[in-house]
C-alpha cells in the first residue's frame, strides 16, 4: 500500500509540473500587455514600465519565469496579481465560496443520483427505468447555462422560493438551486452509471450465491450489489470533484457567485496572468489528488483489490 | 437470456448454409461482419431512426439554410422588436418565432445557426479522434517506455479543464471564427481519444490474430492499420459520437461566455447570451435557440447511445 502510493505520489510529479507548464505558456505567451494596460490612455513612463516588468518579472525569458514561479510557489508565494493584491488572497476569498457550492453540488449527486441509478438497475424495464432514463437524457442534453436560466426564472422569479441571486453564500439556503443546477449534468452521468453497473453485477454468479443462501434483501443489495457496483461511479465521482471546482463559470456567473470560477473567468479576460496561473495550478492539484484518492478508494469498496 | 439465444440464432443460421452452398450462394449470404451487423441491428431500433431523421434535418440546415427560410438572418428591422410577440400559425415565415432585440427573425437565426454548431462538433470530432486515435495507437502498440511519455504527457492535458482552457486559448485570438474554436477544443480534447484507443489497442494487441500476422512477416503499419485498427475502434466511436454532442454545447458554452463565436457568425449560444438579458420580457427570444441547441444535442447523444448497444458485444 505505501509502496502504491508513494509511486502513485511520484507519477503525479512530472504531471504536476507539465500540466502548469502549459497552462503558463498559455497566458503568459497571449498578445497583449498588461503592463502597458495598466497605464490606460495615459503615455507610459519607460522608467516605471520597466520597473513593473522587473517587479513581475516580466523582463526575464519564459522559461525563467516558469522556474521563478514554480520556486514561489513551493514557499506557498502565489505571486502578485496586476492590480497589487497578492493572489494568494484573491484564493483565500474565492475558493471557500466555490468548495461551499461544490459541496452542496456533490450532496445532490451523491444523494440524488446514486437512488435514482439503483432504482432504475434493480426494476430495469419498468416505468421507474424509462422514467430515469428519459428525465437523466434530457438534463444531459441542455446545456447548463440554459438549464440555470430556466431554474432561476421559475423557481426565483415566477415562484418566489428562492432568491434569484446568491447574497451570501454562507447561507446554504440559498446555494440549494445553484447547487441543483451546477450538480444536474454529473447527476444524470451518475444516475446512468450505477444503473449499468447495477445491471451488470445483478448477473454475477456472487448474487445468485448471496439470494440461493437466503441471504435478506437488503443486505444482497446493501453488501454484495452496490459495493460491486460502485467502483466506476466512485471513479467517476472523484474527477468530477476536480471538475466541479473550476468547471463552476457558468453557474457563477448565472447566480452571481463570487467564486473561483467568477474570479478565473474576468481574470482570463483582463488577461491578469499571476490569477490565472495561481488558480489553475491548484485546481490542477487539487484534480490529482482527488484522483489519487479515488485510486485508493478502490482498495476499500473492493478487497480483491490489493497495492501491494 | 432468452433474447439472448433469439438474437444469435438467426446469425448461426446464416453460417451454415454459407459454408454448405457453392461460391456464389456463399457469397450471398456471407456472414455479417460486426459493422454490417451493427448496421441491421440499429436500423431496427426507434431511438436510433429518429435521431438520424434529427441529424439529417441539422446538416440539411447547416448546408443549405435558404432551403428553409428566405429571411435574412442578419437583417435587423427595429419595427420587429422582441417586443413584437411571436406569430405561431405564420409557419416557415420571418415572424413564426418572433423577432429578438435588434429585430432579427428568430426562426431564421435557428435554422443559419445549425452551420457552426454542426461544423465545430463534426471537425472537433474528426479532429480529436484522428489526433488521439493515432497517439492512443502508438501508446498502446509500442508499450514500454513510448507509452509513458504519451500516456504522462496525456496525463498532463488532461489535468487542464477543459471549459478554462478553452477560455485562455481562445482569449490570444483578435478574431474568432468556427476555426479557431475548433482549434481550442481540438487542442484539449484529444486525451480522452487517447485512453480510449490506448486501453483498446492493448486488449487487441495480444489476440492471436496479430501474433498470427506478425509470424507471416507483416510490417508494422500493416498490423497496425489492417488487422489491430479494425478491431480496436469500436469504443472510439462510441467514445466520439457521444462526445459529439457535447463539443456542440461546449461551443454554445463558449459563444455565451462571449469567448467563442462572434458575430457576424451565428451561433445558438451568442443569441441565448443577448436573449438572457430580456428573460423576463422575451422568454421565447430564450426558449428557441435554447431549445434547438438542446434538441442538436440531444440527437447526437441518442445517436451514440444507439451506437453504443450495438457496437458493444457485451450487451447482446
Amino acid at each position: 500500500m505505501g509502496h502504491y502510493v508513494l509511486r502513485r505520489v511520484l507519477q503525479m510529479i512530472p504531471v504536476f509540473f507539465g500540466a502548469t507548464l502549459l497552462i503558463f505558456l498559455m497566458v503568459y505567451s497571449l498578445p497583449g500587455d498588461p503592463i502597458a494596460a495598466m497605464f490606460g490612455d495615459k503615455a507610459a513612463d519607460p522608467a516605471q514600465v520597466a520597473s513593473l516588468r522587473h517587479k513581475y518579472y516580466l523582463d526575464q525569458p519564459l522559461w525563467k519565469q516558469y522556474l521563478h514561479y514554480m520556486n514561489n510557489i513551493f514557499h506557498l508565494d502565489f505571486g502578485t496579481s496586476f492590480t497589487g493584491r497578492p493572489v494568494s488572497e484573491i484564493m483565500a476569498d474565492a475558493f471557500p465560496v466555490t468548495i461551499r457550492l461544490a459541496l452542496v453540488a456533490f450532496f445532490f449527486e451523491i444523494f440524488i443520483g446514486l437512488p435514482l441509478g439503483l432504482i432504475a438497475g434493480l426494476y430495469r424495464g419498468s416505468i421507474a427505468d424509462t422514467l430515469v432514463l428519459v428525465l437523466t437524457l434530457i438534463v444531459i442534453s441542455i446545456p447548463v447555462f440554459v438549464l440555470g436560466y430556466i431554474a432561476q426564472t421559475i423557481f426565483a422569479i415566477n415562484l418566489g422560493w428562492v432568491t434569484a441571486t446568491v447574497q451570501d453564500s454562507k447561507d446554504i439556503t440559498q446555494l440549494i438551486l445553484p447547487g441543483l443546477v451546477l450538480a444536474s449534468l454529473s447527476l444524470a452521468y451518475v444516475a446512468r452509471l450505477t444503473r449499468t453497473s447495477i445491471g451488470e453485477n445483478l448477473r454475477a454468479d456472487y448474487m445468485r450465491t448471496a439470494v440461493a443462501k437466503g441471504l435478506p434483501r437488503h443486505t444482497i443489495i446493501g453488501r454484495h450489489l452496490l459495493r460491486n457496483s460502485l467502483i466506476p461511479v466512485v471513479t467517476f465521482l472523484g474527477t468530477d470533484l476536480g471538475a466541479l471546482m473550476g468547471g463552476a463559470i457558468v453557474t457563477e456567473g448565472i447566480f452571481n457567485i463570487a467564486g473561483v470560477g467568477n474570479v478565473l473567468y474576468k481574470a482570463i479576460n483582463q488577461k491578469e496572468g499571476p490569477t490565472v496561473v495561481g488558480i489553475v495550478t491548484v485546481l490542477v492539484l487539487v484534480y490529482l489528488v482527488a484522483s489519487l484518492v479515488v485510486d485508493l478508494l478502490y482498495a476499500v469498496l473492493d478487497p480483491r483489490i490489493r497495492y501491494a | 437470456m432468452p433474447d439472448m439465444i433469439e438474437k444469435t440464432a438467426p446469425a448461426g443460421e446464416n453460417a451454415i448454409p454459407a459454408q454448405r452452398g457453392t461460391a456464389a450462394e456463399a457469397k450471398a449470404e456471407k456472414p455479417r461482419s460486426l459493422g454490417l451487423d451493427a448496421w441491421h441491428d440499429l436500423r431496427k431500433r426507434p431511438v436510433f431512426v429518429i435521431s438520424a431523421v434529427l441529424i439529417v434535418l441539422l446538416v440539411l440546415f447547416a448546408i443549405a439554410p435558404s432551403l428553409f427560410t428566405s429571411v435574412d438572418p442578419r437583417a435587423g428591422d427595429l419595427r420587429n422588436h422582441y417586443l413584437t410577440k411571436p406569430n405561431y400559425l405564420h409557419f416557415f415565415q420571418g415572424d413564426w418565432f418572433g423577432y429578438d432585440g435588434q429585430g432579427r427573425s428568430i426562426y431564421a437565426r435557428m435554422i443559419y445557426g445549425a452551420r457552426a454548431s454542426v461544423v465545430v462538433g463534426i471537425c472537433v470530432t474528426a479532429g480529436v479522434t484522428v489526433l488521439g486515435g493515432l497517439l492512443g495507437m502508438i501508446a498502446g502498440y509500442y508499450g514500454g517506455w513510448v507509452d509513458t511519455i504519451v500516456s504522462r504527457f496525456t496525463d498532463m492535458v488532461f489535468g487542464i479543464p477543459l471549459l478554462l482552457g478553452a477560455l485562455v486559448i481562445l482569449n490570444a485570438f483578435q478574431v474568432r471564427t468556427v476555426w479557431s474554436v475548433v482549434f481550442a477544443l481540438v487542442v484539449l480534447g484529444w486525451t480522452q481519444m487517447t485512453r480510449v484507443m490506448r486501453g483498446s489497442v492493448i486488449t487487441v494487441k495480444q489476440s492471436d490474430y496479430v501474433t498470427a500476422a506478425k509470424a507471416l512477416g507483416a510490417g508494422t503499419g500493416r498490423i497496425m492499420f489492417k488487422h489491430i485498427l479494425p478491431n480496436a475502434i469500436a469504443p472510439v466511436i462510441v467514445v466520439a459520437t457521444i462526445a459529439l454532442g457535447g463539443y456542440i454545447a461546449t461551443e454554445a458554452t463558449l459563444s455565451f461566455l462571449g469567448i467563442g463565436l462572434q458575430d457576424p457568425t451565428i451561433s445558438w449560444g451568442i443569441d441565448i447570451n443577448s436573449a438572457q438579458k430580456v428573460i423576463r420580457q422575451a422568454p421565447f427570444a430564450l426558449f428557441f435557440p435554447a431549445g434547438m441547441l438542446s434538441v442538436t444535442v440531444l440527437a447526437f447523444i441518442m445517436l451514440g447511445d444507439a451506437v453504443r448497444d450495438a457496437l458493444d458485444p457485451k450487451l447482446r
